[in-house]
């Protein structure tokens, strides 16, 4: 297959970057996205051209490195990771854009690969249940039922790519956050802090400039793990009560 | 030079116990004078930065990808094995270290192998306490299921993503304790050269992978969790950034690298369908629990559509060799019986290598809803990279380069033959043998980071009482940082016409041909004659654009590759060593007439550890002997 890709360019973070054009010529129809920029990295090294620089790592839709902006959508067609588009979804001689996840937060540091620091200090604000290695009391002394274990393993599929951040109008990184309330906040171990965590993760995340959720769900619709925005409204109403007991002055 | 394991007297099933009650604690004002650097954040790195960063110690952590919790932990979908004997099926510690050294072709250290057992089971109370979601039953208690080398169901999963929830459990408690101040994380930080001071390890020197900045960090003692150097093969089902370079690096400071050659070829891979391919993709080994692995029985039917090759010209060939474990043999014997029946002209597919892996009887025994639920997140996988959909028709798989037993070599307190130099995970040798089961290296890198460095560390630190902090002005870390400048200098001044990716595509392909799942002693000859052919025109004719001040990929690939140009003749001369067969490494000269692993314990029960002696010169061989006290060396048998 043949396409035209219309790629950023830019050579670190204040380089204001443009858009470059390159031909993907002789590409496998089961080529996946990421083989088929090394495909033209190949081309661009035999040309003397700087190979065009992305993230990946894992290439198999689990690690969320991978982060491409494909014709305007995070991680492009289908629901799965950039590194999981396989060519075969698209048609010849198709134009394709390649950006990178655009976010405030964040920051390019090379054509196509962003900063994504902001989410692990939000994870570092609260994110994780206060346990000491060696402590835990025995695996089965408290039996967690299992549709509560299934929901929570469905928040906690979350992959932290960011593409959600990326697709939202006002870079809300609601789901993000959102997973991981849901996740620890409904398993029995997580309950503890749960005031305390929803409070301080949200207010870690509007410290690193994303905005607020005005109910688009186009985070939902490009979350490669699935995430339900269902764990979106249930962080609003953990925040509210926390804050209620906050502004009340009552233990968190 | 003899190697000391340091394996604590006593019997086996009280070495652990009474070294913990001898073993030397440190007071919590003088944990926070001594600084540990954890290289790797994966299973086993971030559970030991976390955990000694709880304890008061200081903390600096490194990795190379964007995030700690990107390690390629992540990836590992089937499970975590532990002797926890919840159903009541006959496990215990006991014979969770005999399964794994008998799985590991009796090539393994008994003393780690059982402490390795005997931890397994406060692994899974620690990570259901941090929040990890494993399967549960409709009670509310966890759930098993089975593994293969094991006829009992001890293996904890969390759907078909244990290694991403076992990671970000440990993730998140590294979180808290960079939160908390404990820990400082230094993610997108390559290390490139490790710093001996007086013969200690005191000292790494990493490139800051956005600013290219070369720097160097000090500390008290340096723990290795780089994963493991499958990528040599180039294909593998490996992230893309796993390399050997830490580990490299360190050997070439003279550490002692052992058994290089015992590589894992996984079974259950999706088949390699073409030469722009840059990684394979791993099924889950748990597939095999209700998938029946077959070819036709016939070649003229490997054309055929599967479900036209009715039932008594198929060859379930696992179950037809090895009836009482059948499709759950361990993974080095059922990939090898995979290239078998392919190299009999019986494999389907493109290029006729590939096997069935059928599912057809467990959809009617159990309903496609039930399997839906076990691996539906496969199915869909498999579907997306290669069309086809496995509920309606076989899925097509074929063994790839997995996991690499073989690493630095380590004593009973996990440090190397270099005092301070700790390493953990799948880079160290320890636990499994010449083959590694499956679930089991989750349990290691967990085991090694939360329940054994914190104990064994002591061990090294409480000597070092008084000495002279190292400083990163001083000698040997200005000599270091110098000569990972002029490398990089090096590989941008070859300015030749090859890519990076073109030589270790090149490098793969030879190793995989002649050092993969069978290997022989002439074919081990020329690749040992090729490799330094083809790292001379590396060196000569390599294209690495850019400059080394950036962010820049190609550079950083560059420097990966040119290890594995060097590692990879140290596995070849390892294989062409080792004239038996066990576990992972077959030696088609050592067999039996039936075709098994023919190992020679008169004359290989023993770790072969390498020490580097220079560039131009051949490494030597210093062997630590296996001694077996509990277990009998017997024929390992899955009939
Ligand atoms: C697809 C797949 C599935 C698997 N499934 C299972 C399973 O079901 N059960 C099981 O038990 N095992 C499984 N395994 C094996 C298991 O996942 C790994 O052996 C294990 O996770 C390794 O953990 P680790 O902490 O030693 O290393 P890794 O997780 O590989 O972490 C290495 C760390 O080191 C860092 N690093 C590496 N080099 C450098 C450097 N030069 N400088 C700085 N940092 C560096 C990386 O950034 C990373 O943080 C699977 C493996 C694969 C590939
Ligand atoms: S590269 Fe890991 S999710 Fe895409």
């Amino acid at each position: 297959m043949n396409f035209t890709l219309r790629v950023w360019r830019q050579n670190g973070p204040t380089d204001p970057g443009k858009f470059e054009e390159y031909p993907a010529t002789d590409i496998p129809a089961d080529a996946s996205f990421l083989e088929m920029l090394d495909i033209v990295n190949e081309g661009l090294i035999q040309k003397g051209i700087e190979p065009i620089t992305f993230d990946h790592d894992c290439r198999e839709g689990i690690c969320g490195m991978c982060s491409l902006t494909i014709n305007g959508v995070p991680h492009g067609p289908d629901r799965g990771t950039t590194c999981q588009v396989y060519m075969r979804k698209f048609k010849d001689r198709d134009v394709i854009t390649i950006e990178p996840f655009r976010a405030a937060p964040f920051p390019i540091l090379r054509d196509l690969a962003v900063n994504r620091s902001a989410f692990d200090r939000i994870i570092q604000a609260g994110g994780f249940i206060s346990e000491r290695t060696g402590a835990a009391p025995d695996a089965n002394s408290v039996p967690i039922p299992k549709p509560v274990a299934d929901a929570a393993m469905d928040a906690a599929a979350c992959i932290g790519c960011g593409a959600c951040a990326a697709a939202c109008p006002n870079s809300s990184a609601m789901l993000f956050v959102s997973a991981k309330v849901g996740h620890l906040g409904l398993l029995p171990q997580g309950k503890p802090e749960k005031n305390r965590r929803v409070l301080r993760m949200v207010r870690a995340m509007d410290n690193e400039g994303f905005g607020n959720c005005s109910n688009y769900y186009a985070c939902e619709a490009v979350c490669p793990a699935g995430i339900s925005a269902s764990f979106i409204a249930r962080m609003n109403r953990e925040y509210n009560f926390a804050s209620a007991l906050e502004t009340v002055g009552a233990p968190l | 030079m003899t190697l000391d394991a340091k394996i604590p007297a006593g019997p086996l099933d009280k070495k652990w116990t009474n070294y913990k009650n001898n073993a030397k604690i440190i007071s919590p004002a003088n944990k926070r004078k001594f600084k540990i650097l954890v290289v790797g954040s994966g299973l086993a790195g971030a559970s030991a930065a976390a955990t000694l960063g709880e304890q008061g110690f200081q903390i600096e952590c490194f990795c190379y990808q964007d995030s700690p919790r990107r390690a390629h932990s992540i990836a590992a979908q089937g499970g975590i094995n532990a002797a926890k004997n919840y159903q009541n099926d006959g496990d215990s510690i006991y014979r969770l270290f005999y399964d794994t050294i008998k799985g590991g072709d009796f090539r393994a250290r008994e003393a780690n192998v059982y402490r390795l057992a005997e931890v397994s089971a406060s692994i899974i109370d620690q990570c259901v306490a941090q929040g990890v979601p494993f399967a549960r039953e409709y009670g509310g208690l966890l759930a098993n299921r089975s593994f293969g080398g094991a006829q009992v169901s001890r293996t904890f999963y969390a759907r078909g993503q244990t290694g991403q929830q076992l990671l970000l459990g440990a993730y998140q408690q590294l979180s808290s304790q960079i939160a908390a101040g404990n820990v400082k994380m230094y993610p997108r930080t390559e290390m490139l050269d490790l710093v001996l001071v007086d013969g200690h390890a005191k000292g790494i020197v990493v490139r800051d992978m956005i600013t290219g900045e070369i720097r160097s960090h000090a500390g008290d003692a340096v723990l290795l969790c780089t994963g493991g150097y499958g990528n040599v093969f180039y294909l593998s089902t490996n992230a893309a950034g796993c390399n050997v370079t830490a580990t490299y690096r360190a050997y070439k400071r003279g550490a002692l690298f052992a058994n290089p050659c015992y590589t894992q070829i996984h079974p259950t891979c999706i088949p390699v369908s073409g030469d722009y391919q840059s990684k394979l993709t791993l099924m889950s080994e748990s597939l095999r629990n209700d998938g029946r692995v077959w070819v036709p029985k016939r070649r003229e039917d490997c054309g055929k559509p599967p479900h036209e090759i009715p039932e008594e010209d198929r060859d379930y060939y696992l179950e037809r060799k090895y009836p009482s474990y059948g499709n759950l043999a361990p993974r080095d014997i059922s990939s090898r019986s995979a290239k078998e029946v392919c190299d009999d002209g019986r494999g389907v597919g493109p290029g006729g290598l590939g096997v069935y892996l059928d599912f057809s009887d467990a959809i009617k025994r159990l309903g496609k809803r039930v399997v839906e639920e076990r691996y539906g997140n496969l199915f869909e996988m498999y579907q997306n990279i290669t069309g086809e959909n496995a509920y309606e028709r076989p899925m097509r798989i074929y063994p790839a380069v997995h996991y690499t037993m073989g690493g630095l070599w380590v004593d009973y307190n996990l440090m190397s033959n270099i005092p301070g130099l700790h390493v953990l995970g799948e880079a160290n040798f320890s636990d499994h043998g010449a083959n590694r089961l499956g679930a089991s290296a989750l349990m290691q890198g967990l085991a090694d980071g939360y329940f054994v460095i914190p104990y064994t560390i002591g061990s090294y630190l409480t000597e070092q009482f008084g000495k002279k902090k190292p400083d990163v002005s001083s000698a040997p870390f200005q000599e270091a940082e110098k000569a990972v400048k002029e490398r990089i200098q090096r590989l941008l001044d070859v300015k030749g016409s090859r890519s990076v990716n073109s030589f270790h595509r090149e490098l793969g392909k030879l190793l995989w041909d002649k050092c993969g799942m069978a290997r022989d002693r002439a074919g081990l000859e020329e690749a040992l004659a090729r490799i330094p052919e083809l790292r001379a025109e590396f060196w000569k004719n390599v294209s690495v654009l850019g400059q080394g001040e950036t962010l820049n990929q190609s550079l950083e690939r560059a420097g990966r590759v040119a290890d594995f140009l060097e590692f990879g003749e140290l596995l070849c001369r390892d294989a062409l060593h080792r004239n038996e067969s066990c576990g992972g490494h077959f030696r088609t000269e050592y067999q039996t007439e039936d075709g098994e692993a023919l190992r020679d314990d008169e004359n290989f029960a023993y770790v072969g550890a390498w020490k580097y002696e220079g560039d131009n010169a051949e490494p030597t061989l210093i062997k630590e002997p296996l001694v077996y006290e509990t277990v009998k060396l017997a024929t390992r048998s899955y009939k």
